[in-house]
């Protein structure tokens, strides 16, 4: 069965596009195609113009759960990116420990996963992902199975470091106001066979806080998303 | 903690002692001959007497037993490798090792002294084919229980074949490697001992196969005991000594793995750093 259907779909550069739908619908399909993990059966996905299999340009991802490896540290967990791509020990050393400062855990990294909080585990998983600047950073429901604070507060982090960076992003979640926080562009899903109900450019500001969840413009928009997703129902 | 050991320790070496004191006083008062079933004390005072003999016997035995081991420990990781390489591979060659694991050892040790000659050679090989079984299959278990997200990640930043099995794959089957060993580790002395038995020589130290072998022969059932005794000693030692290195090596992180049940000293000690640090977001 196609997970995908009549597919078609351009991200520009340092976009930070969520995609939105019902869980199961095959975004994280679409995700995988991206990444270069499965070849589409009909089709092509293609990363800055050549096959994403090809793997060409360097991506970050991130999956549903941290995945860690639980006999290592979280530092040498962060640098494993660079370990694979060859880079000597003390250098990628350095470049995680920089990762790890920038998601706000500076003071675990000599740790064990299994000593850590599911928030901080998912953490040292998108420190990782951050290692050596990828072009791409794919997020496939990342933050879904933390409590609602601890989600908001890497929300906040990941907001931050593509305010800094403007890495391409696409962050796959079914939670319509994670979607309409973080992102710029909002592309809404059916379900499964996944169609595109529609392409929505948020009318936000760009600094996200927590205070902009209480707005009337960001309910408004919210609202959009909402009614988009609903249209696939019917 | 101390007294938590006491209450650990303390029931098993009481049931001993007092299964001694029952056995000890039944055989007494009714005067069962000594080539039956002779007293514990007559037993110990044989083994303090051939404590010589006893001692050789269990190097000569335990040489062979952790010879054989190290056979199984090496082979049977690098043949789990090999299987978990290819399904294919895997569907045509795993079978026989099950074959392998139901071959009585007893049957086919005429056959290792055919080959391999007479004394520890063959008794080596017997050690070795008793105890490889499972260590190729935790490990395969192992091996094949690798998260699957961490195999897409080592893909994706273009990790290959051997990268990843050194790096991933290995390490995350060391949990289950170490339950393979340590069964092997009891099944490798009992492999030596059965090889003795066949195919051990009278040599200057004869190993505890033969010693039970003779002393049954020469109705020195205390003695029979005794290398008995220094078998199990052996078989509980190996065990032990393996345990020791998994757990070194183990201690840290296999509270996530979850895969063994006899870890739960160290997974109790994980869990208690687990919610000392669960304040933090």
């Amino acid at each position: 069965m196609a997970a995908l259907s009549g597919l078609d779909l351009d991200v520009s550069p340092g976009e930070f596009v969520a995609l939105l739908g019902p869980s199961g619908c095959g975004k994280s399909t679409l995700l995988r195609l991206v990444a270069g993990l499965d070849e589409p059966t009909s089709g092509q996905a293609l990363v800055d113009g050549a096959p994403a299999f090809e793997r060409r340009v360097p991506v970050g991802f991130v999956f549903q759960d941290a995945h860690l490896m639980p006999w290592r540290t979280v530092l040498d967990n962060a640098a494993l990116p660079l370990e694979l791509a060859g880079v000597p020990r003390a250098e990628r050393r350095a470049a995680a420990r920089g990762v790890l400062v920038d998601v706000g855990l500076e003071d675990a990294m000599d740790r064990l996963p299994a000593e850590l909080s599911g928030g901080m585990r998912m953490r040292v998983s998108l420190a990782r992902a951050l290692l050596g600047r990828p072009r791409l950073l794919l997020l496939d429901e990342p933050f879904a199975a933390l409590d609602e604070l601890t989600r908001q507060r890497l929300d906040d982090h990941l907001r931050a470091l593509w305010d800094r960076d403007r890495t391409t992003t696409l962050f796959v979640t079914h939670s319509i106001v994670e979607a309409a926080y973080l992102a710029n562009r909002v592309i809404v899903f059916s379900a499964r066979p996944a169609r595109i109900l529609a392409d929505v450019v948020l009318d936000l500001p760009a600094a996200r806080t927590a205070a902009l969840r209480g707005e009337p413009a960001f309910a408004r928009e919210t609202r959009r998303l909402f009614t988009a997703l609903e249209q696939g129902d019917g | 903690m101390a007294e938590r050991a006491v209450a650990r320790v303390a029931p098993p070496v009481v049931a001993a002692i007092l299964a001694l004191l029952v056995w000890e006083g039944l055989v007494r008062a009714l005067a069962v001959p000594l080539y039956l079933l002779p007293p514990p004390s007559v037993i110990a005072a044989t083994a303090v007497d051939s404590g010589g003999v006893l001692f050789r016997g269990t190097c000569t035995t335990g040489l062979a037993a952790g010879a054989g081991f190290a056979l199984s420990a090496v082979l049977g990781t690098l043949f789990a490798v090999v299987l978990s390489a290819s399904r294919g591979l895997e569907r045509a060659l795993y079978p026989y090792t099950v074959v392998l694991q139901t071959v009585p050892i007893v049957a086919i040790a005429p056959l290792l002294v055919l080959w391999f000659g007479p004394g520890p050679r063959a008794v080596t090989v017997a050690a070795f084919i008793v105890s490889v079984f499972p260590v190729v299959a935790n490990a395969l278990t192992g091996l094949q229980s690798v998260d699957p997200a961490l195999r897409d990640l080592f893909r994706l930043y273009g990790a290959g074949r051997w990268r990843t099995l050194a790096t991933l794959s290995l390490p995350s089957a060391l949990p289950h490697i170490f339950t393979g060993l340590r069964v092997a580790a009891g099944l490798a002395v009992i492999g030596a001992v059965v090889g003795e038995m066949v195919a051990g020589y009278a040599e200057d130290a004869p190993g505890l196969g033969i010693l039970v072998m003779t002393a049954y022969k020469q109705l020195q059932t205390d003695l029979l005991f005794a290398s008995v005794l220094g078998s199990t000693a052996l078989g509980v030692a190996l065990f032990g000594l393996v345990g020791l290195v998994g757990d070194r090596l183990l201690r840290r992180w296999h509270a996530s793995a979850q895969s063994d049940p006899t870890w739960g000293a160290a997974r109790r000690c994980i869990g208690r750093r687990e919610t000392r640090h669960s304040g933090l977001p």
